[in-house]
């Protein structure tokens, strides 16, 4: 539901998009697009703020874009903003405590497995295959104990 | 009328679906072949009501019958008659009843073509099948009837979602369907096989068809989806890592391993537990996307329709389907004693290891998908989860599973010698390695580490792929002879490796090379983008069917020649006031140029969107070759019926 709500929103919206880019040298440029593209806007539904149409976002944008020019580093602009609105802001979530799971996860998970598939293998070669048994051999045997 | 015969028509599937599991359970104690037997005739009823009640629905579409409640939430009379039928599976309800459907159309199936089936682990199958249907009946009975009516009837209906709207939802959703529903095929049989406690290669060769055409139509569905999300979303991206798009990539991944490991246990008779296990994962996982997206516990762009109550309802189904299926596994698993050695440096080690990085690759997105949810559940924190997380991890997995791909085509089963392999693939490994340095040189100018590291993945996957089918037509004096001799199998193998690798370079070059740019334009002001001149001839109004469209004009030149004539449009549609981008893309197999309409600024002007997008279409190739190779491998001729021995063997075991 709110995402109807927000693309009424975007349909009443006359501010647009697109910052005012000329602003910005390349180097600049770059940092804005990949910034811009790490942060969610937070009113919308999974959409990151260089996307987005809602209000909040264009704020955002315009944000990132006037701390750019005032030669804060993406770490700084970062802050500011987890600062406002928390790690639900950032797309790429911070390694801490809560995270620790999510981003050692899938690493642990790889070990795991490649230590499951080699004790797998090895415990296969190690078992003689059934087949090779002899019955008359393995009666044999039997008769021979006491 | 009509309505109340499809709902009576769900009503006796029920009861129908509650005979085919329970009559063939009592056969199955019992040891009676006749009460076997019911599952087949049960099976086939039971489609038979549920396409009616799928029918009735569509009917309530086609007539526009308003008194529907559903047909008035999904609809309009202004609805043009091809969104009217796809408007039946436009919202929660419908999609249900569209699942239970195609469940149905699965259990149909199997009931046709299982002549070559033991009669116990047909009607097992088709016992389990009856049990899923039976959740999703009571489900679609207890919480969300389509049928449901609604006094007094309105004038009119609050329309289809426009994002529905569109010709890649015709599809999309069906063969997604096909495909998350498919995988409860290869489940049943897995239940079959845990049940009667026999699994062999001929389980395997029963299973394999089963699961590699449920695969190919979810690949069909995951890539009409991310072209569908390229065109209508309208912010030139093709995948956003949604909790949606990770619901269904997660079974495809395991989909993916099952496919291989049913290759090791046919061809070597090992992995059989492993097999087991992932065709339950694989299932398991489609029930959760269901969840995901039906259940509203994630906020996404297809979450339409929410509701905890129904959320409580599927995840107390999924705890009850797998809680079983874990327990059987637990209990009946051991049994299944894989005979003979497994070495990791040999064909079937080989796919082993990808089938690891595969599951291990579907858990990590599990993870991602699955961890703001716990976080937050828990208040520990508010986190997001998005494409940089995934990327991040996803292409660490992705990486050495290409390259194993290639490794495993061409080592052989059982031992494998390291100076083979070598002297196998020195050939692909220069070509590789040439082609991926200059392919970025010849079409971009300029090759950084990453691309080339990129293109050389994506190359060996395509070109070691191609050695199989090479080295038997070398086997054989004439290349024709050569060509007959290679099965279907191996070239559905080939297609699809082919598939991985095309999508693999369409990816690199699409993420490495692609151009942005956000611009202002008045009406015949232009801007120039790697060469290719945008001239904005303005925008006029529209009417289209149900909406109003602001249609504009951008022409496209390059060198003084006209390119292309582009109409990207912004749509307002008149019942709901939403209004929907359409992007304009015009494009050559090495590039799309990509343009969508923003914002109406002052003077006429427009906020214009614009790409250049090197070698899109590649993305959307490569899914098509999966899916052909699919095709042929689904087909090939070791899976038709029927060899007189195996028939003869295969009735001996009726009531074993």
């Amino acid at each position: 539901m709110r995402r109807w709500l927000l693309l009424m929103a975007m349909a009443a919206l006359p501010a647009l998009a697109t910052a005012d880019e000329a602003a910005l040298d390349a180097t600049q440029e770059s940092r804005y697009r990949a910034l811009t593209q790490e942060l969610r806007c937070l009113v919308c539904q999974n959409q990151n703020i260089a996307d987005s149409n809602a209000p909040l976002a264009a704020d955002l944008r315009n944000q990132v874009q006037a701390q750019i020019v005032a030669g804060r580093t993406d770490a700084e602009i970062t802050r500011y903003l987890t600062d406002r609105y928390g790690d639900f802001v950032l797309y790429r979530p911070p390694f801490k405590a809560v995270t620790l799971l999510l981003w050692l996860g899938p690493a642990l998970l790889v070990l795991l497995a490649l230590a499951l598939a080699w004790t797998f293998s090895r415990r296969s070669q190690r078992v003689p295959p059934a087949a090779t048994v002899d019955p008359e051999q393995l009666k044999k045997l039997l008769d021979e104990q006491p | 009328m009509i309505p109340e015969l499809g709902h009576f028509a769900l009503i006796l599937a029920l009861g129908v679906a509650l005979v085919q599991v329970l009559v063939p359970a009592y056969g199955l104690w019992r040891r009676s072949g006749r009460a076997l037997a019911v599952a087949t005739s049960a099976a086939q009823t039971q489609a038979l009501l549920v396409f009616t009640a799928f029918g009735c629905l569509t009917w309530c579409f086609i007539t526009q019958d308003f008194s529907v409640a559903y047909v008035t939430a999904n609809s309009h009379s202004e609805l043009p008659l091809v969104y009217r039928f796809t408007a039946v599976w436009g919202a929660h309800e419908g999609s249900l009843l569209l699942w239970v459907t195609i469940l149905a159309g699965w259990t149909l199936a199997v009931s046709v073509f299982n002549r070559r089936l033991p009669a116990d682990i047909t009607a097992t199958a088709l016992a389990v099948l009856g049990v899923v249907s039976i959740g999703f009946l009571l489900f679609m009975l207890l919480t969300s009837n389509p049928f449901e009516r609604l006094f007094p009837v309105p004038e009119d209906g609050r329309d289809l979602n426009p994002l529905l709207q569109d010709p890649g939802m015709v599809i999309h959703p069906p063969m997604l369907y096909m495909g998350y529903v498919g995988f409860s095929v290869a489940f049943a049989f897995a239940i079959a096989a845990l049940v009667s406690g026999r699994l062999d290669s001929a389980w395997a060769r029963w299973t394999r068809p089963w699961t590699i055409t449920a695969w190919l139509f979810m690949t069909l569905g995951i890539t009409l989806g991310s072209w569908w999300a390229y065109h209508v979303l309208g912010w030139g991206g093709w995948w956003f890592w949604d909790p949606v798009e990770n619901a269904s990539f997660m079974p495809w991944l395991v989909g993916t391993a099952l496919i291989h490991s049913l290759a090791v246990t046919e061809k070597r008779g090992l992995l059989k537990s492993w097999t087991v296990l992932l065709a339950i994962l694989a299932f398991g996982l489609s029930l959760l996307g269901t969840f995901l997206v039906r259940s509203g516990v994630i906020v996404s762009v297809h979450a339409f329709a929410s509701d905890p109550a129904r959320g409580v309802f599927i995840l107390g189904f999924l705890g009850t389907v797998l809680g079983a299926a874990f327990l059987l596994y637990a209990w009946r698993a051991p049994k299944l004693v894989s005979e003979g050695e497994l070495r990791l440096f040999s064909r079937e080690g080989l796919l082993l290891i990808n089938n690891l990085f595969l599951v291990v690759a579907s858990a990590s997105v599990l993870l991602g998908t699955l961890y703001p949810l716990v976080v937050d559940a828990l208040q520990i924190g508010k986190i997001s989860v998005g494409p940089p997380y995934f990327n991040a991890v996803f292409i660490p997995l992705f990486a050495p599973l290409l390259m194993l791909v290639g490794l495993a085509i061409a080592v052989p089963w059982k031992r494998a010698r390291i100076g083979d392999a070598v002297r196998h693939l020195r050939v692909p490994l220069v070509a590789t390695a040439v082609a991926a340095v200059t392919l970025p040189l010849v079409f971009q100018g300029s090759a950084s580490l990453p691309v080339i590291a990129g293109g050389f993945l994506g190359f060996w996957a395509a070109l070691t792929a191609l050695q199989e089918p090479w080295r038997r037509i070398r086997a054989k004096t004439s290349w024709r002879a050569g060509l007959a001799s290679v099965p279907r199998g191996t070239w559905g193998m080939t297609l699809a490796h082919l598939g991985l690798g095309v999508w693999t370079l369409g990816v690199v070059f699409v993420s490495s090379f692609s151009i942005e740019k956000d611009v202002r334009l008045s009406p015949q002001g232009s801007v120039e983008l790697r060469g290719y001149e945008f001239q904005f001839q303005g925008v006029e109004s529209r009417p289209g069917p149900n909406y109003d469209s602001d249609y504009g004009t951008v022409l496209v030149e390059r060198e003084g020649r006209t390119v292309a004539t582009l109409h990207p449009e912004k749509r307002l549609y008149h019942a709901t006031h939403q209004m929907m981008t359409q992007a304009a893309v015009d494009h050559t197999p090495l590039r799309d140029l990509y343009v969508a309409l923003g914002e109406p600024l002052d003077n006429g002007d427009w906020a214009l969107r614009l790409y250049y997008k090197p070698m899109m279409r590649l993305v959307w190739l490569g899914g098509v070759l999966m899916v052909f190779g699919g095709i042929l491998a689904a087909s090939d001729r070791r899976y038709r019926p029927v060899r007189a021995t195996e028939t003869a063997v295969a009735t001996q075991g009726v009531v074993a």
